[in-house]
């Protein structure tokens, strides 16, 4: 992995935190692959509240990481920093670093809004916009960033994506219906197909299956399996059987006394399961609380 | 589980009663307001149908003693009156709404929200008294139709501010999360997600202001003044239906308040049409 170039004085501060040191690392891959996103003590914050602290995390090419952990440990609030919603709740706001291949996600210089059309996002609910139509939808993200496309090209585009979300064979009859008309498991597919139609390198998905039933998670699921060969996916669960079927590495966050979550432990999702190193990843994957 | 079977029973049995006094009471309220409406929408269409004929659609005013004529001046005047006040104050208001629901943040949305709630609290008359000193008095120099504009506008604004702040509080967080998600800019979620998904309120909201303004007399007296001639000069003095019914009324003659009654059944008819219009345009979305 390599440190883009920066300011030497951040750098400094990089080097003297010494990332990952204090985490649990399970054994790594026989083959390191590369990193899509990785973030260094990255620290969230509610107004004076803080959050998350502290997490350093990297994020696989091509690869699904789970990030688990009960409620309230600020898993959501992390996935949020990766692509700077965070900050758009009011109040909020982050500090550390966050690496986008080599983007600072939290440079002065770079702006939110294209670091959000290079990381997607997928909701806890299913949020398709109402008045638009299932089409439309799938053609929001490109019409918003204002992409010139003729008519033709639009419409490729809309059936590439719906395929992508394994929604087009359900949805080509009704492709000018308004999406809300859809059901919760097909709508999350389509917000799945609206977020990949921007082609983002990263897809955040924040408990996408929660507001679902088993058959429509099940689909979801097969989905983010499929997908994680195109793109590099972080989904956050408090489903620990959902993070041990879709993911390849499981990162276990905490919320300690203080309220701050912190990441207690980071590795393959086998080992994660079968032989946690942290004590409080083992009370945790047995069901001891949370 | 306490008290015994009769004490349990005729607790019930008072519950019953107070729930039975309660709901009388509140369609005996419900009666009244509907019957009020009906009783003044019946009357003006009793009082007002006689002095209808096309000539009273078509025609301008006639001095007293002649027969015939009509309110075409007035009934254009209302039309470019909600016109004119429409353009300003449509926009204005939704601007405002936008201000202070999306940009919550921002430390002037507190006093832009007491602002709309002052001016919505003026009595029109003020309101008139106002762009009288500025506008006639002062810009433009004598009545003019866009001074009643302008006057009207600032009637209309708070009503559209308020009404459409409302609207907008209802569309859902997670579209607006959903598509900064998608890399849009802020400008844009507002323009592109959040209004269209507010349209039917949005327009709901203007009809509500439109429909306010367009029964206005006060601050028309002092502004637009009134014409017996056709214009649609927005320099120059026009009519207006409230203006209309104003002279009509406090008229002695007989004829004229048959012609008062008759213009304020055109306002309550012009006032629906834009309603029904603008409800229609609001339905079309997809299905």
């Amino acid at each position: 992995m390599s440190v883009s170039v920066r300011e030497t004085k951040s750098r400094e501060a990089v080097v003297a935190a010494e990332p990952f040191e204090q985490v649990a690392q399970s054994a790594a891959p026989a083959a390191p692959r590369a990193i899509a996103m990785r973030t260094e003590k990255l620290s969230a914050y509610y107004g004076a509240a803080q959050a998350v602290g502290d997490v350093d995390l990297s994020f696989e090419v091509g690869a699904v990481t789970a990030i688990i952990g009960p409620s309230g440990c600020g898993k959501s609030t992390l996935l949020r920093c990766l692509n700077r919603m965070h900050e758009t709740t009011p109040g909020a706001r982050a500090s550390g670093r966050v690496l986008l291949n080599d983007v600072e996600v939290y440079d002065p210089k770079t702006d939110p809004v294209e670091v959000r059309s290079m990381v997607g996002m997928v909701f806890q609910k299913p949020n398709p916009f109402p008045m638009m139509s299932v089409y439309d939808n799938v053609a929001a993200g490109p019409r918003l960033r204002g992409w010139k496309m003729t008519r033709r090209e639009m419409d490729d585009l809309v059936e590439r994506n719906l395929r992508r979300a394994a929604l087009w064979d359900e949805v080509k009859d009704k492709l000018h219906r308004s999406g809300a008309a859809l059901s919760g498991g097909q709508q999350q597919r389509l917000c799945i197909a609206r977020a990949l139609a921007t082609d983002p390198s990263v897809l955040l998905m924040d408990e996408p299956c929660s507001a679902l039933d088993p058959i429509a998670t099940y689909k979801i699921e097969e989905l983010v399996r499929e997908l994680s060969h195109e793109v590099t996916i972080v989904i956050v669960t408090h489903n620990m059987q959902q993070a041990s079927r879709v993911s390849e590495r499981t990162a276990f966050m905490l919320a300690a006394d203080d309220g701050i979550g912190r990441l207690v432990e980071y590795g393959k999702t086998d080992d994660l399961f079968t032989m946690p190193r942290d004590q409080r990843t083992e009370a945790y994957i047995t069901g001891r609380f949370g | 589980m306490s008290g015994s079977v009769p004490a349990r029973h005729r607790v019930a049995v008072r519950r019953k009663i107070a729930g039975g006094v309660v709901l009388a009471l509140l369609m005996l309220g419900t009666l009244l307001a509907v019957a009020l409406l009906v009783t003044i929408l019946g009357y003006v269409i009793f009082r007002g149908l006689p002095a209808l004929n096309i000539d009273f659609f078509t025609q301008r005013p006639l001095p007293v003693g002649e027969t015939g004529g009509g309110v075409a001046p007035a009934l254009i005047g209302t039309l470019i009156l909600a016109a004119v006040s429409g353009a300003i104050a449509i926009p204005i208001g939704i601007a405002a709404a936008i201000f202070v629901v999306e940009y919550q943040s921002g430390r002037f949305a507190a006093p832009v929200r007491f602002a709309a709630e002052l001016i919505a609290g003026l009595p029109s008359i003020v309101i008139g008294v106002f762009v009288w000193a500025f506008l006639v008095r002062g810009v433009v120099g004598h009545y003019a139709a866009i001074a009643g504009g302008v006057a009207l506008a600032l009637i209309m604004i708070p009503i559209v501010a308020r009404t459409v702040e409302e609207v907008l509080r209802l569309v859902p967080h997670s579209l607006r999360e959903a598509a900064l998600a998608l890399g849009a800019p802020k400008w844009k979620v507002i323009l592109a997600i959040v209004l269209p998904t507010a349209r039917a309120g949005v327009i709901t909201a203007s009809v509500l202001a439109l429909a306010r303004s367009a029964g206005e007399t006060a601050p028309l007296l002092l502004t637009a003044l009134g014409n017996d001639f056709f214009s649609t000069d927005l320099l120059r003095p026009i009519g207006a239906l409230p203006l209309q019914i104003y002279r009509y009324a406090i008229s002695p003659y007989d004829d004229w308040h048959t012609k008062a009654w008759g213009a304020s059944l055109v306002l309550v008819i012009v006032i629906g049409a834009i309603g029904l219009a603008l409800r229609v345009v609001a339905r079309q979305r997809v299905r």
